[in-house]
């Protein structure tokens, strides 16, 4: 089953998307975008695997082990913590579009004026 | 847009970005067949140049130290963008709304074990802090640890004691002192080691916590900024739920 990573990585993007495209609630919306979004954390991970290789934490190995690549791993930490400043400004978003708008339906918006 | 703009443009566009996904999908190395060489190399140098034994927190904090300033600042605009659109607006003001806050009438039992969550998550959160470089760890993972310790006040309904407890102006401090801090960091390894972000420090003995050069507090200084953005942010998002109110009889 060497391929079940990517298909789960590809259906955690696809399932987000559709939640993106039919949400009728804008926090709805933004969490689908998160699920978006965890769908890269697992391609990155699943990428740098190395079948049989351990946690690339030194402290309590040989340091002849087969380790995993730490780079991916990295990028997945750089990801989450972009998610989670994209998910706070839109959240902030949503906070001000419910006072202007008083609904949190995305079809409810409309061009600011002024 | 209305949802069924939406749907449509999607029917249209969905089957093009999934023949894209699949072609991507198909120059993929096979799962667990990866033979870049970045990163066997980071696994190589580290232990024995720096003497850091987790190569994540190595890699974030050493190798892409100047990549981290950048997403450090990602996080550090990002709660300026939150703060500016939350601010209180003109047509508001604030008044406690004790009512609404879900917990308020959390019982005895509950908020004793919110007393005995915030000390541990501190304890916890500076370990994962300071322990960055040796074990699973580092400054964003601990800031967040951090962060939630003195948001366990919340599970005990009081709100306001979160407020006291961890002024505005104490936060903003906290992470700006972790923003100014970490690109000193920078900047001493420009006037020590000739190199912006190069390790300007004694590596140590591996396995102790003062080894891997300046890496600990590279955790250090992030932590503070990932702490602090989370608190603000946070009690941004929890003033508008139970402080600021529209302003009777007066249109915005």
């Amino acid at each position: 089953m060497s391929f079940l990573p990517y298909a789960v990585a590809a259906w955690l993007f696809g399932v987000g998307l559709w939640g993106v495209v039919s949400s009728r609630h804008m926090v709805r919306t933004i969490i689908s975008l998160a699920v978006v979004q965890s769908a890269t954390y697992v391609l990155l991970l699943a990428i740098g695997y190395r079948s049989g290789g351990q946690a690339p934490i030194a402290a309590d190995i040989p340091p002849v082990a087969k380790l995993v690549d730490p780079t991916v791993q990295v990028l997945v930490l750089t990801d989450v913590v972009i998610e989670a400043t994209v998910s706070a400004l839109l959240l902030a978003l949503v906070i001000q579009a419910h006072k202007r708008f008083g609904s949190v339906d995305p079809s409810d918006l409309r061009p600011l004026r002024d | 847009m209305s949802r069924r703009a939406r749907l449509t443009l999607f029917a249209i566009a969905g089957p093009g970005l999934a023949a894209v996904l699949i072609i991507g999908f198909r120059g993929l190395p096979a799962f667990g067949d990866y033979h870049d060489v970045y990163g066997l190399v980071v696994n190589g140098v580290e232990l024995s140049m720096r003497h850091a034994t987790d190569y994540v927190t190595a890699l974030n904090f050493d190798v892409r130290a100047f990549d981290t300033l950048g997403e450090e600042y990602i996080l550090f605009a990002s709660v300026l963008g939150v703060t500016l659109l939350l601010r209180v607006m003109r047509g508001e003001d604030e008044e406690y709304r004790a009512a609404e806050h879900g917990m308020s009438g959390s019982s005895d039992a509950v908020r004793l074990a919110a007393l005995l969550l915030i000390p541990s998550l501190i304890a916890l959160g500076v370990y994962l802090v300071i322990h960055g470089a040796l074990t699973p760890g580092g400054g964003f993972q601990g800031g967040i640890v951090l962060a939630a310790a003195p948001a366990a006040i919340l599970i005990a309904g009081r709100y306001l004691e979160l407020k006291v407890l961890c002024p505005t102006r104490a936060i903003e401090a906290a992470e700006g002192i972790g923003a100014l801090g970490y690109c000193l960091l920078g900047l001493g390894g420009l006037i020590f080691a000739s190199v912006y972000f190069k390790n300007f420090l004694p590596a140590g003995n591996p396995g102790q916590l003062l080894s891997a050069g300046f890496m600990p507090l590279n955790s250090i200084a992030v932590g503070l900024e990932v702490m602090g953005a989370f608190l603000i942010v946070w009690t941004a998002f929890l003033d508008q739920a139970l402080l600021v109110r529209r302003r009777t009889g007066e249109a915005t």
